[in-house]
């Protein structure tokens, strides 16, 4: 692999700045990578760098090749969402996240695999094939933004976007060893991003270290017209420094850190933190009393927003039609050959938790959950700067060990659904090996604190010194 | 814990035509999720107020000002059955 291809994104946007590297050698270097992918972690690649360099003088990525997951929007491009409903969709306009990295000078390297609609934490829910994790080809990348994070580990891309409901930034991110980030919830605009849970989904970036991935959400965040629930970020987003954690507080509970978690996984883990000690941050237990009830409550939430979201998939104005005599029928058909297995069985999921007579016991209680888990956060950040847990309960599974069995795939998720919940920041950065595969090391602060929660991550990731090239040959 | 009848009443308030193994199969695998999910009938919940966004905005308003929308082609392009102002669907029928 060429020395071009191991720099990160900010090593190569310097680069080109001083012109030692033209943005278009860079461009063509990675799609020819990408061209050749063996992964699967490309649902579409670009035919060629944008004419011109495409990209706008002086601007701040100076070009620097971005791929990003199916279910952005673009302009023209085919944005399928993992789906067959949606296959080759070519949307008249670009999300909001991908076009203000456009006009930053990111260019648009390809569309990468994805669970379908989001849903799944393997990526093998996709209409277009499963993606290969590239530690271990016979494993799951992680999902739903699998192909985003393979693309990345795997050297594809230098970066990538992709979108987190549950856990689908971070946990894919732990499991391909790289870095991956769910800001706040509302800080970086939905709009043009295919609907999964709209309370929930929220764009976010996967990157090899965690100065790339502070320099794209520079980029991302910001109100947005387009999406009503979108707010201006409270300050700009700061390139991380520091050596050291002193005066931090950070707070391990104890929900999300013992039964269930994989013993490879805790002894990452438990080295991590007495390397958090060593660096000087102060490390005590806390309590996330409501934790062990939040994957529930998301499986209840998540399901009923997207079963009222995916009801826009009906044959009318995009997307598959099946033809029948009447229009019910062509609903009911079209739907029926259109979405796969996961996605039937959480629009049902979801359509039976708002259903009457279930709505309260169901839905109405799943809500009232996601309260108390949030406030068991802003009790915990009373005391804590940030928490930490593993981001996922274990290493990267088998292709097909989890595919037949929706509970055991959704426990994969038991880490990361409470902050999503809560609607707060957490960053999974690589912290170790277990049996030759990628471990992940979450944190999460407040909302808005992801200046916090990346010089953490970043001093961390400084001390770790995880090597990641040999995903990458 | 969930049946066929209940199955093929939620599918049809989805407008899904589950085949006759999908219905077996959702009936199974919904009622291993929902025994699981069922947990939260233990919780105290008494007076807790739902949460149904974390975003602390009641409302976002902007001026009505008339802005440029997607040209009716551009809209309809992407459309199965498009007709010279709209959406082509077949008869609603008798169903």
């Amino acid at each position: 692999m060429s020395e071009l291809l191991e720099l990160t994104a900010a090593q190569a946007i310097e680069r080109i700045e001083d012109g030692d590297v033209a943005a278009g050698e860079l461009f063509d270097a990675y799609r020819a990578r990408a061209a050749a992918d063996e992964l699967n972690a490309f649902t579409w690649v670009a035919e060629a760098a944008p004419a011109g360099d495409g990209v706008p003088p002086g601007a701040p990525l100076a070009g620097v090749p971005l791929a990003v997951k199916d279910l952005f929007c673009t302009e023209g491009v085919p944005s399928q969402s993992g789906s067959k409903i949606l296959e080759d969709y070519r949307p008249p306009y670009t999300a909001t996240a991908v076009e203000k990295l456009q006009q930053a000078g990111a260019t648009l390297l390809g569309k990468t695999n994805q669970d379908e609609f989001a849903m799944g934490s393997s990526t093998e829910n996709s209409a277009f094939g499963p993606t290969r994790n590239p530690w271990d080809r016979e494993r799951v990348p992680g999902g739903s933004s699998g192909g985003s994070a393979a693309a990345v580990a795997g050297g594809l891309a230098p970066w990538a976007l992709g979108t987190d409901t549950g856990g689908s930034i971070r946990q894919p991110a732990a499991l391909c060893g790289i870095v991956g980030l769910k800001p706040t919830y509302g800080a970086i605009s939905r709009y043009g991003m295919i609907a999964f849970a709209s309370s929930l989904d929220q764009a976010g970036p996967f990157t090899r270290d965690v100065t790339d991935a502070a320099l794209l959400l520079r980029h991302m965040v910001g109100q947005d017209r387009c999406d009503s629930t979108s707010l201006a970020f409270p300050e700009e987003i700061a390139l991380p420094q520091g050596v050291d954690l002193r005066g931090l507080t950070l707070g391990v509970p104890e929900e999300l850190t013992g039964e269930g978690i994989e013993s490879g996984v805790r002894e990452a883990f438990n080295a991590t933190l007495a390397l958090a000690e060593q660096l000087g941050a102060r490390i005590e237990t806390c309590s996330l009393p409501h934790a062990p009830h939040a994957l529930s409550a998301y499986y209840l939430i998540a399901p009923a927003e997207a079963s009222a979201n995916l009801a826009r998939f009906d044959g009318v104005r995009y997307g598959l039609r099946v033809d029948a005599d009447d229009l019910l029928g062509m609903y009911t058909q079209t739907r029926e050959a259109g979405f796969g297995a996961e996605v039937k069985r959480r629009i049902m999921l979801g359509t039976y938790a708002l259903s009457s007579g279930y709505y309260d016991a169901y839905y109405g209680r799943a809500q009232q959950v996601r309260t108390k888990v949030a406030e068991d956060f802003r009790a915990a950040f009373e005391r804590f700067d940030l928490l930490v847990t593993p981001t996922a309960p274990s290493v990267a599974f088998r292709l097909g060990e989890k595919v037949d069995d929706p509970l055991a795939m959704y426990l994969n998720d038991v880490c990361t659904v409470p902050m999503s919940l809560a609607g707060i920041p957490a960053v999974s950065i690589p912290n170790g090996l277990s049996d030759g595969l990628p471990v992940g090391f979450q944190l999460c602060g407040p909302a808005f604190s992801e200046n916090r929660l990346l010089r953490a991550a970043y001093v961390l990731e400084q001390a770790l010194d995880f090597d990641a090239s040999a995903a990458r040959r | 814990m969930i049946d066929r009848a209940q199955v093929l009443h939620v599918a049809k308030l989805a407008r899904l035509a589950l085949s006759e193994q999908e219905v077996e199969q959702m009936a199974r695998e919904l009622s291993a999720v929902l025994g699981h999910i069922e947990k939260i009938s233990e919780l105290e919940l008494d007076g807790v107020a739902p949460t149904s966004h974390v975003v602390d905005v009641v409302n976002a308003l902007r001026p009505d000002e008339p802005r440029p929308s997607l040209p009716r082609e551009v809209a309809l392009a992407n459309a199965p059955e498009p007709l010279e102002q709209g959406f082509g669907v077949p008869s609603p029928g008798a169903s």
